[in-house]
């Protein structure tokens, strides 16, 4: 009988072990599509049934894909926009929470409310109108157009706060006794308590930051002012069905930053996003 | 010289009177406004921010949508309800309701009973769960115009991986993209592969959280492996699920990136959204007015269906 049960159990487990294979492969399947793919040559890909294993791989897509749209640009703004806005943006989710935490002040209820209420807006909404001013600011392809109107927090000073609120008051109490002004206090002692957290922030930033596509695409209208997302998008249009391996080399560049601040940052984003969706 | 010293000491006296005055003042506008100023200085920049790029065009959209106005001319023709009244007779507008409910409740629905069933086997303590559990979660950190190109390369019937699943199957792949009613379902498809993981996430931390003394309990009662899930696990997701609910639908609603390179609304509109409507009435056919009144209607959209699920919420969630 109980041996019975053992089989049974082992068999079970087995079973188990081999849908959590299959997701995984349903999950990989098209990142491993593209990542060969990108070293097909247009032979191989073309063909039915296809390729899995390109057998000479052509490194040279990579290069038609940067001579085929300008990629190093698009690659600089990317990288300003998301560091100028996440650099702000810390720095305003820091101070704003930290006022909402530790300073004595009247009002605060009312200054966390419409800090957090701005998450009811959807970006749809303030899409034309924040067009229309930074077209008056005369923002239109410049960084400042880019950044200063995504550059806002809501959900981070949330995130903070719920932090904040859980260190010990005792520390800081102590801190102020030493002489520790405010500024003292957030950096000596609030910001080195907060480091997990904050670099959950800063990962969920960067990541929504580098993939926004539909705020560059109004706030740009030349071709070198352009973000990753849109370059990668107007490759594909340029070079249409016809030439499928510069496309997917140039997708996979696209992809390749995110990836790396996954695999470097995994442990703080799933912890960061489960923890945090739990205490929201 | 007595004097002079008389002097000096009536000047320090009312100096110091002077300085604790100041003093008291200060310590009185304390009490009164607490750091006010310091408080004042620290969130006045991001409130700043968030009141010229969030709050004020929001009002300025209500404005918007009673004129007409095509972005460059100097007038803006005031037009009462109009746009209101064009869209919600409009037959085109309609079908991109429907497919913004179609699209919603696909996305919804697939990513969190996906998601859900995801968590269930990720949480089972098996050897290399952890890579597992990374691959699961990697596409919802891509950029979904990346991810798009990528999916548009492997549903081509002709030379796409889908072709090759196919005729695994046994089948030819039909030409997702371009069919009228496939093209819906294959943006959904993409949209759950690339949202899952978020769900799955969150779920798994809620799994974590439940007090194994609820299983063991249950265990005890009598109750097997599919009585315990129903009995213990669904219930104590339940709050988790509508954070979700509400979270997804927010972001689905928002989708731009997957469908404008997936199928850029196409084949005739099948896949145009309300977000992706709204997008063209700005910014290709350059009619503010309509643009903002739907985008007037989708944020009433929103607010009504965040408020109606927190009302569900409360009625259905069970917190014992």
């Amino acid at each position: 009988m109980t041996r019975r049960r053992g089989w049974r159990r082992a068999l079970a487990r087995l079973g188990l072990a081999a849908l959590v294979w299959l997701v995984v492969v349903v999950m990989a399947l098209p990142l491993y599509w593209v990542a060969t793919g990108a070293l097909k040559t247009n032979r191989e890909i073309y063909t039915f049934p296809p390729v899995w294993i390109p057998r000479d791989p052509q490194w040279s897509n990579f290069v038609a894909a940067w001579e085929a749209v300008p990629f190093g640009r698009f690659f600089l703004n990317s990288i300003v926009t998301t560091l100028g806005a996440v650099t702000i943006e810390l720095v305003f989710a820091l101070f704003s929470a930290y006022a909402l935490v530790f300073v004595k002040a009247r009002g605060k209820g009312i200054v966390f409310a419409v800090t957090v209420a701005a998450l009811l807006v959807p970006q749809t909404v303030t899409l034309l109108p924040n067009y229309l001013t930074i077209a008056r600011l005369g923002w239109i392809d410049t960084y400042q157009g880019l950044i200063v109107p995504v550059a806002a927090v809501a959900f981070g000073v949330f995130l903070f706060r719920q932090h904040f609120l859980t260190l010990p008051r005792d520390l800081l109490d102590a801190a102020r006794l030493d002489g520790c002004g405010h500024l003292g206090l957030l950096r000596h002692v609030v910001v080195p308590l907060s480091r997990p957290v904050i670099v959950t922030f800063l990962v969920i930033y960067l990541v929504s930051h580098w993939n926004d596509f539909l705020w560059p695409l109004v706030a740009t209208n030349r071709l070198e002012w352009r973000t990753v997302p849109i370059g990668v998008a107007y490759l594909y249009q340029v070079e249409g069905v016809q030439n499928w391996g510069p496309i997917l080399a140039g997708t996979v560049m696209a992809l390749a930053p995110m990836l790396l601040v996954y695999v470097v940052a995994q442990r703080w984003i799933v912890k960061g996003i489960g923890g945090g969706a739990l205490k929201g | 010289m007595v004097r002079t010293v008389d002097v000096l000491e009536s000047e320090r006296r009312a100096s110091t009177r002077a300085r604790l005055g100041t003093l008291a003042r200060v310590a009185f506008l304390r009490r009164a406004f607490g750091d006010w100023p310091l408080f004042v200085l620290f969130v006045a920049p991001n409130l700043l921010l968030l009141a010229v790029f969030t709050y004020w065009p929001l009002v300025y959209s209500g404005y918007l949508s009673f004129m007409q106005w095509d972005l460059i001319s100097p007038v803006k023709v005031f037009v009462g309800l109009e746009n209101y009244r064009f869209l919600l007779t409009d037959r085109e507008f309609h079908e991109v309701l429907r497919n913004t409910v179609v699209f919603t409740v696909g996305t919804v629905g697939g990513t969190m009973a996906l998601g859900l069933v995801f968590a269930l086997l990720l949480d089972q303590p098996l050897r290399g769960i952890a890579v597992a559990r990374g691959f699961v979660f990697v596409p919802y950190v891509l950029s979904g115009a990346a991810v798009a190109v990528f999916w548009v390369n492997m549903l081509n019937p002709r030379f796409g991986v889908v072709g090759q699943v196919a005729s695994w199957l046994g089948t030819v792949s039909p030409d997702w993209l371009n069919h009228p009613q496939l093209a819906m379902v294959a943006v959904i498809l993409v949209s759950i592969w690339k949202n899952v993981g978020f769900a799955t996430i969150v779920y798994l931390a809620g799994l974590q959280r439940i007090p194994q003394e609820l299983y063991e309990a249950a265990t005890v009662d009598g109750a097997g492996a599919l009585a315990r899930f129903r009995a213990v696990t669904l219930p104590q997701l339940g709050p988790i699920t509508l954070f979700l609910v509400v979270v997804s639908t927010i972001a689905s609603f928002q989708a731009f990136d997957l469908i404008k390179v997936l199928t850029d609304g196409g084949p005739v509109n099948a896949t145009t959204t309300l977000l992706f409507s709204i997008w063209e009435q700005g910014f290709v056919a350059f009619d503010a007015g309509r643009a903002a009144a739907a985008s007037v209607l989708l944020f009433a959209l929103l607010a009504v269906i965040s408020l109606l699920q927190v009302r569900l919420g409360e009625r259905r969630v069970s917190y014992d």
